[in-house]
């Protein structure tokens, strides 16, 4: 049985789909935010995975055929970003200014939380990238000191927990400009909350996707003087 | 033949964001140069919208699916980040909600400040 799942093509990359088809059933009938379809498939590919003793790494093996699609996808982005770029020019001072502050708070938050938690350099610096784009963050944070698979696991979490808040915590804030919408969304949960401001209207999809690139390069020329205060 | 071209030239732009990737010796990923390529030619017409519309669609769509395989590893994970678990969760999931808050908040005060300028200028 192994050994058919090592030798197995299809088998991660049905599985992964079925696991977000689940997902997406779940959050028709359950209209509650906590059953975000992404979060529901990757409970089920764990929960599959554990249950059928199979490896992560042989997972992967096939469902990377579904994954190697980010990089084309997330450039892909570029297309609506294109499309709405009125909406971006007539608001640039607005967003540069949004994307800006939403940095320096994700870096004075980590720092202050390092103070809190007594973390040692290694771990602050493994925490600074924590709000932007995986590839980045983990580059970024290899580069600082840090350690790249911490980053990337809190990276996916913050992505997951933005896709899942994004909605309340507009509501709750009053933030109701779409534009506004898609800096705080971009700004704070890379591309994983982006595919949320895309549900939510085209011009929160688009500002979205620009704070995701001006957040990265913020955050790599900000994180690296932050490093310093610890 | 259309969507062969399509598919052809985001794939083109996501190599050449790799060899750039490459070349340049900062922490920036293929996608993020890819990303500005891509809106370069948009911008300056050498590629049209029409050219990349239909598969860009699709792949924007079916992104979320994408995700999960990654996310699926925080089970790999596990071992490393279980020592200080609870204390990355609070980090994380706080600074989640203040940076989007905090960055939401700017952006609207600023958007609805050059609104009111820009409506008293044209009264």
């Amino acid at each position: 049985m192994t050994e058919f799942f090592q030798n197995s093509v299809f088998f991660g990359i049905v599985l992964t789909f079925v696991a977000y088809g689940i997902g997406l059933l779940f959050k028709k009938k359950l209209k509650w935010a906590v059953f975000n379809p992404i979060l529901i498939a990757i409970a089920i590919v764990i929960g599959v995975l554990l249950l059928c003793r199979v490896e992560y790494k042989t997972y992967e093996q096939s469902a990377k055929f579904v994954s190697s699609l980010i990089t084309p996808a997330t450039i892909c982005l570029a297309v609506p970003l294109y499309e709405r770029l009125q909406v971006l020019k007539e608001n640039y001072k607005a967003i540069i200014i949004g994307i800006t502050s939403g940095v320096l708070t994700s870096l004075l938050n980590v720092w202050a939380f390092a103070l809190i938690f007594y973390f040692n350099h290694e771990t602050y610096v493994t925490m600074l990238p924590k709000s932007i784009t995986t590839a980045i963050g983990m580059g970024l944070s290899q580069e600082l000191g840090g350690y790249a698979a911490i980053t990337a696991a809190v990276i996916i979490i913050t992505g997951i927990f933005g896709n899942m808040i994004a909605e309340f915590v507009c509501k709750l804030f009053k933030i109701t400009e779409p534009v506004a919408r898609g800096v705080a969304i971009g700004t704070s949960a890379h591309a994983m909350g982006t595919v949320k401001a895309i549900e939510m209207g085209e011009t929160e999809g688009a500002v979205s996707s620009l704070s995701i690139v001006v957040a990265g390069i913020l955050t790599v020329i900000g994180a690296g003087a932050f490093a310093q205060f610890l | 033949m259309k969507y062969l071209k399509q598919f052809f030239i985001i794939i083109a732009i996501s190599f050449a964001g790799e060899i750039l990737n490459y070349l340049i010796p900062l922490p920036i990923p293929a996608s993020i140069y890819g990303i500005v390529i891509l809106f370069t030619l948009l911008c300056t017409g050498i590629v049209k919208v029409k050219d990349v519309k239909e598969v860009s669609q699709f792949l924007i769509t079916i992104m979320p699916v994408m995700f999960v395989p990654p996310a699926a590893g925080l089970l790999d994970a596990w071992g490393i980040v279980q020592s200080g678990l609870v204390q990355y969760l609070i980090l994380t999931l706080i600074s989640t909600i203040v940076v989007m808050a905090v960055s939401g908040i700017i952006t609207q005060l600023f958007i609805r400040h050059d609104k009111k300028k820009r409506g008293i200028q044209h009264d």
